[in-house]
């Protein structure tokens, strides 16, 4: 029966070729065929595709992303980022929704994201496979994981509870102690001329970062835009460059 | 049973724990030969068994079902915010022994002239992606998939009061994974912990491919031949991130006091400390003279410390501990390496003299913003 299907015009004209990958040259060509396996190479050392070695936590990480936005954008449709909504937005999300666990998917698959790329960094690291020639895709990876951190940490404030802004609160505030760009950072004085100062209470890093001098609609818009458009955009380039350069560097690492 | 747990808190004590990781931490994980030899002679190594894993995940397990029966260690641990952390710590040793393991097996074939596990013969040892990864990676997605869908119906996501700007909760603690940095707070300045450490962690990582360039022990688990990179990576990672956020999370109560894991998070808890500045340390306690008005005279002499540190030292190193080191990295690398690792041990450093001293600034300059 589904051998027969997949000799149907129907099939054939979606995956390429059509009928079961029975040969070697076949089962090549699935890959070569679809562009999301494609991403893969179409051979690999035997090595790489042990759980053991590589643990799949890269691919899981992306995995884990792909949720994340899924389960962003279902979120979207019901949130507001206004600070008369956010709140009672988020409550109704788990009262008046039906099946109403995108909430729970959304924030822990983000906790679950900032550990695999964690322990895939981890994993890297103690196979070596930072080493040349993989030394700018290593870098690259640096920037992806700082990126994921603050997509978690522009995610976490727009519940617009207690534990949010808080928790931004803290965050933030660190902000205004940029060495010259806070208003009480050192050297930030330095940058003045005569008795103007450039760097105030309304002009420093903590200020672009929240939009304001204090914690309010201006901070939860721009987080929302970050944190829904600015940095996935972001990461994605870099997941992008990221994963044409392992191939381009030759696959998974292997011993010399 | 109150023993025991007035015991853990006891041990829990930053000062307690932090002093027996240092102590042990390169012993287990050999920052050279005399370590690697001492390691072999306590047999440390023997942590990396598969019986040894067995035993401490049912130790580690064993320990939370036995905490979860206290109502002060279930509050905290059971915060829903804080179960991935909870999970951070299985699988953090976890993937520690995995790694390890491997790395110790690959090490003892070397030695015995075999190949390493992950050896490869080109290009016969080729896997075919489809159907041999596809395999692998569809069974990783649906086992995440599943736990995360438990996970989900299990738990419920946080949501507290509104947003109530004039009223902070105490203790107002970061998300989770910022938590090392903001236990950091304790010994430094915000334009320390929250700015300058965070981008030399960032630089600090990007430049380790490009410091550490010897190109042996690419490609598979290993431990001999790495293991200056490997003991430093894992103290880095090991101790000055993951355990930091560990005792941010568990650890630190209302005013940022610390509380063991079976203690009562009580608001009056007071620690009376009065920390004291180096220069206050020098005019006040050994000149008695008072503190000079001049800012400059008045932090000369941290000035003159912290130069001492990261200008006298790394020479000094070059010439003696660290010659075939310097050797192999040649001057630019070398610069670099020990900078970053100097200022990664002001941490630390920092954590004792106030410990020991409750010294707070090495250099104290309020007026500009300016303490470290
Ligand atoms: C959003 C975050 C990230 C994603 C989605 C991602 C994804 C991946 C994937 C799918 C692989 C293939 C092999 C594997 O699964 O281990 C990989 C390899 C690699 N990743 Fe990442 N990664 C991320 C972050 C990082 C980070 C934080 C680093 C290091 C700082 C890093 C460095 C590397 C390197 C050097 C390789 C090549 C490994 C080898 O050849 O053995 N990546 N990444």
């Amino acid at each position: 029966m589904l051998e027969k299907f997949r000799d149907t015009q129907f099939y054939k004209s979606i995956f390429r070729g059509g009928g079961v990958p029975k040969s070697r040259r076949q089962r090549m060509m699935v890959v070569l065929n679809s562009v999301f396996l494609h991403l893969h190479p179409v051979r690999l050392p035997k090595h790489a595709v042990k759980l053991k070695f590589t643990w799949c936590m890269g691919g899981l990480t992306f995995f884990l992303f792909l949720i994340e936005t899924i389960s962003g954008i279902l979120l979207m449709f019901y949130y507001r980022p206004t600070i008369e909504y956010a709140y009672t937005d988020i409550i109704d999300l788990a009262e008046q929704v039906p099946f109403g666990i995108m909430r729970e998917i959304h924030r822990w698959g983000a906790h679950a994201m900032v550990i695999t790329v964690w322990l895939h960094m981890f994993r890297v690291f103690m196979t070596g496979s930072y080493k040349p020639p993989r030394e700018f895709n290593w870098a690259v990876g640096v920037i992806l994981l700082l990126l994921t951190l603050l997509l978690s940490f522009t995610g976490y404030l727009l519940p617009w509870d207690q534990l949010a802004i808080w928790a931004i609160t803290v965050g933030s505030n660190m902000a205004r102690a940029t060495p010259f760009f806070g208003y009480e950072g050192p050297g930030a004085s330095l940058l003045a001329i005569g008795d103007i100062n450039f760097i105030t209470m309304a002009s420093d890093a903590r200020f672009a970062l929240i939009g304001g001098r204090f914690m309010g609609e201006a901070a939860l818009l721009r987080f929302y835009v970050l944190h829904c458009i600015g940095l996935p955009f972001i990461i994605m380039i870099f997941m992008a460059i990221h994963f044409w350069r392992i191939r381009k560097d030759g696959g998974i690492s292997t011993p010399v | 049973m109150e023993g025991f747990k007035n015991l853990i808190n006891t041990i829990a004590s930053p000062t307690i724990l932090f002093t027996a990781t240092m102590v042990l931490f390169f012993f287990i994980f050999p920052l050279n030969d005399w370590f690697d030899k001492w390691n072999r002679r306590l047999k440390l190594h023997l942590l990396w068994t598969k019986k040894a894993m067995i035993i401490a995940a049912l130790l580690m397990a064993g320990f939370f079902l036995f905490g979860l029966s206290d109502p002060d260690f279930r509050s905290i641990v059971l915060k829903p915010d804080n179960v991935p952390i909870s999970g951070l710590i299985f699988l953090v040793y976890f993937f520690t022994w995995l790694s390890m393991h491997q790395a110790y097996q690959n090490d003892e074939r070397l030695e015995n002239g075999e190949k390493v596990d992950e050896h490869y013969d080109a290009p016969n040892d080729k896997a075919l992606v489809w159907p041999d990864l596809v395999y692998v990676e569809f069974i990783a997605l649906i086992l995440c998939s599943a736990f995360l869908l438990v996970w989900s119906i299990g738990l419920q996501a946080p949501i507290e009061e509104p947003a109530n700007p004039t009223e902070s909760p105490n203790p107002a603690k970061a998300p989770w994974y910022f938590l090392g940095l903001q236990e950091m707070l304790v010994y430094f300045d915000p334009w320390m912990a929250g700015v300058v450490l965070p981008s030399l962690i960032i630089i600090g990582l990007i430049a380790i491919p490009y410091i550490d360039r010897d190109p042996g022990g690419s490609g598979y688990y290993s431990y001999k031949n790495r293991k200056l990179s490997i003991a430093l990576f894992m103290f880095g990672w090991l101790v000055l991130w993951d355990m930091l956020i560990i005792v941010g999370t568990f650890l630190r109560g209302p005013n940022w006091n610390f509380f063991g894991p079976f203690e009562y998070w009580d608001i009056h808890k007071l620690e009376a400390l009065t920390n004291i500045n180096f220069s206050e340390y020098i005019y006040v306690k050994w000149f008695n003279t008072g503190m000079p008005n001049n800012i400059l005279i008045r932090e000369i002499w941290g000035i003159l410390v912290l130069l001492g540190y990261f200008l006298i030292l790394p020479p000094l190193l070059a010439k003696t501990w660290m010659k075939d080191l310097f050797a192999r990295l040649g001057s630019f690398r070398y610069s670099v390496f020990i900078v970053l690792i100097l200022i990664a041990l002001t941490l630390p450093i920092k954590m004792y003299l106030r410990w020991m001293f409750n010294l707070k600034y090495i250099i104290a300059i309020p007026e500009y913003f300016f303490n470290f």
